[in-house]
């Protein structure tokens, strides 16, 4: 989604300063998500389809409530259902309903890897948006997301992934999902002001016997602007396997980090070497002594 | 003295038949265009190279099939040229003067076969690079092949792509002022043919070789 009027502080593929004057004085957003008190009606899976135009093929019941079964170029987010029984409790079932969806994280794993420039900002406000029009389909993206999140349309080949309603955020509505949503499992606000209303939702499920409850805010991406009040917070991967401590892959901080311009470099130091042992040592050339050298030869096999 | 042409000894002596060249040429317009389309992804620096294949979106589209068409046009002219690129004895004691080598001062090395083991060597780099590129590529290939890969495999595979065509693009580079510092290369692989001194001076067993079979010595009178 292009959105010109937020400011622009990352840019894929762009090694000079996005236009990034204005700070985030009011601090930036975040979507807190607390599944402890969702109830998976998919409200807000219904909401995205309605504020996007997204409509994904109907797929097959396989017996389970999770519906699509994954994220999709028209699946911008999808509750998935996982059944656990806690050995803790006597092995009482609890049902452990996660929105997924992108993370908004602060230290983006799918722009580090984007090789084209501008199909990946991130805002001031700590959104991080794909501008399809810049994208080439390359899906470089997909490897450097630790959460597994873009998706390629099999219609145009652009990744395609939840903008967090850029959109709405930037004329001052909150993103389509939060006000759909009846429970108030999802909420909307500054990043400062999800961390407080999520530690009283930590005390408040401690005092209920949770008492390993938390908030998911992981440091390994440095942060994201989506973050879970989880009920285990010490076992995030109960959840449909929510990583436990996401960090951009080090295959991926390789490949897009120091060694690209090294390499760039190491090209050019190779043809520079070239360049100066033709000015120092010269060509490597023939002489007529070779080619009598070579007659004598000839002349000696022939006679021989 | 100075007309010794029409001599039968100044006669050309073919180095690289026409199939030879035509997969040589082939080949390498294909790196070029793989190299070009690579780059463009390859860093930031250098993604106006897109530019020159029509654009971003082109250049994902048309990067992985120039590859292949590279790949497919290179496993002919190895397996053609295999043969003579075995590694020997005279070889290792060829890279150890090194200096030598790069000093000009080719009276010093020992006898050189058809190829000498610095292209033998270059030869093996672009066997094992190319290979590493092809199968690493196709892991990458998100529009037909990587839906079959686990996304530990791609980016595994992103990191080998790169470093594969890193010491390919170097290998090249090498191999391309090899053919301008020494004069007579090019002619070699355009025309086809080289003089019998260049012969003598760069690959000497290999005249030799040359001569004794169009000069068999079956005659012992
Ligand atoms: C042999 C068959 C090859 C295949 C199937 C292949 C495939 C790919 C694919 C799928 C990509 C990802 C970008 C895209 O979708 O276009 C890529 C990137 C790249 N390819 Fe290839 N390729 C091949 C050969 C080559 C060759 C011969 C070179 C260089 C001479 C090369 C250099 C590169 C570079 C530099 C990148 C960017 C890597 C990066 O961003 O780190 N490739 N290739
Ligand atoms: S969750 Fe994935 S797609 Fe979303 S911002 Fe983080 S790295 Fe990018
Ligand atoms: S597919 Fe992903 S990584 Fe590739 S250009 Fe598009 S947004 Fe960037």
């Amino acid at each position: 989604m292009a959105l010109q009027s937020l400011d622009i502080v990352r840019r894929s593929a762009t090694t000079t300063a996005p236009p990034s004057v204005r700070e985030p004085h009011t601090g930036t957003v975040a979507k807190l998500i607390d599944t402890t008190k969702c109830i998976g009606c998919k409200a807000c899976q219904v909401a995205c389809m309605e504020w996007n135009d997204l409509r994904d093929d109907i797929g097959t019941n396989v017996g389970g409530y999770q519906n699509p079964h994954d994220l999709t170029d028209q699946s911008w987010t999808l509750m998935r259902f996982a059944e656990y029984e806690n050995p803790d409790k006597g092995n009482d079932l609890e049902w452990l309903i996660r929105k997924d969806g992108c993370m908004h994280c602060a230290d983006p794993g799918c722009l580090k890897a984007c090789p084209a420039p501008g199909a990946i900002v991130q805002y001031a406000n700590g959104i991080v948006d794909f501008h399809e029009e810049n994208c080439i389909g390359c899906g470089y993206c997909i490897a450097g997301c630790p959460f597994n999140i873009p998706r390629i349309s099999k219609r145009d080949h652009k990744a395609y992934k939840c903008t967090l309603c850029s959109d709405r955020v930037a004329v001052g509505l909150e993103p389509a999902c939060i006000k759909s949503c009846p429970t108030g499992a999802l909420v909307w606000g500054t990043k400062e002001e999800m961390h407080q209303h999520a530690a009283e939702r930590v005390e408040d499920l401690k005092s209920r016997g949770f008492d390993r409850a938390g908030l998911y805010d992981p440091p390994g991406v440095g942060g994201t602007h989506v973050m879970y009040v989880l009920h285990h917070a010490d076992r995030p991967q109960l959840y449909n396997d929510l990583p436990e401590d996401p960090h951009i892959s080090p295959a991926v901080s390789v490949w897009k980090g120091a060694t690209k311009p090294l390499a760039l470099a190491g090209i050019v130091l190779t043809a520079l070497a070239g360049f100066f042992h033709y000015i120092r040592v010269g060509r490597n050339e023939t002489h007529e002594s070779d080619e009598r050298a070579a007659a004598r030869e000839t002349e000696h096999v022939r006679h021989e | 003295m100075n007309d010794t042409t029409s001599e039968p000894q100044r006669r050309t002596i073919e180095r690289y038949t026409a199939n030879e060249r035509t997969n040589h040429w082939f080949v390498a317009i294909a790196f070029v265009l793989s190299a070009i389309s690579g780059l463009a992804l390859f860093h930031p620096a250098l993604y106006w190279l897109s530019a020159l294949l029509g654009g971003g979106t082109w250049t994902r589209i048309l990067h992985p099939f120039l590859g292949v068409v590279m790949a497919i046009g290179f496993a002919l002219l190895a397996a053609a040229l295999w043969k003579f690129n075995k590694m020997e004895p005279r070889d290792w004691q060829w890279l150890r003067q090194g200096r030598d080598v790069v000093n000009n001062r080719e009276d010093r090395l020992p006898e050189v076969g058809r190829f000498n083991a610095g292209q033998k060597l270059l030869f093996f780099v672009l066997v094992v690079s190319i290979l590493g590129l092809l199968l690493s590529g196709i892991v990458l290939w998100r529009q037909f092949f990587s839906i079959y890969f686990s996304l530990g495999v791609i980016r595994v595979a992103a990191v080998v792509h790169a470093v594969c065509a890193f010491v390919l693009i170097c290998a090249i580079v090498v191999h391309i002022y090899a053919g301008i510092w020494v004069k007579g290369s090019i002619a070699a692989m355009t025309r086809g043919t080289v003089t019998p001194g260049w012969a003598w001076k760069h690959h000497r067993a290999w005249l030799r070789e040359k001569l004794h079979a169009t000069h068999p010595r079956p005659r012992s009178d």
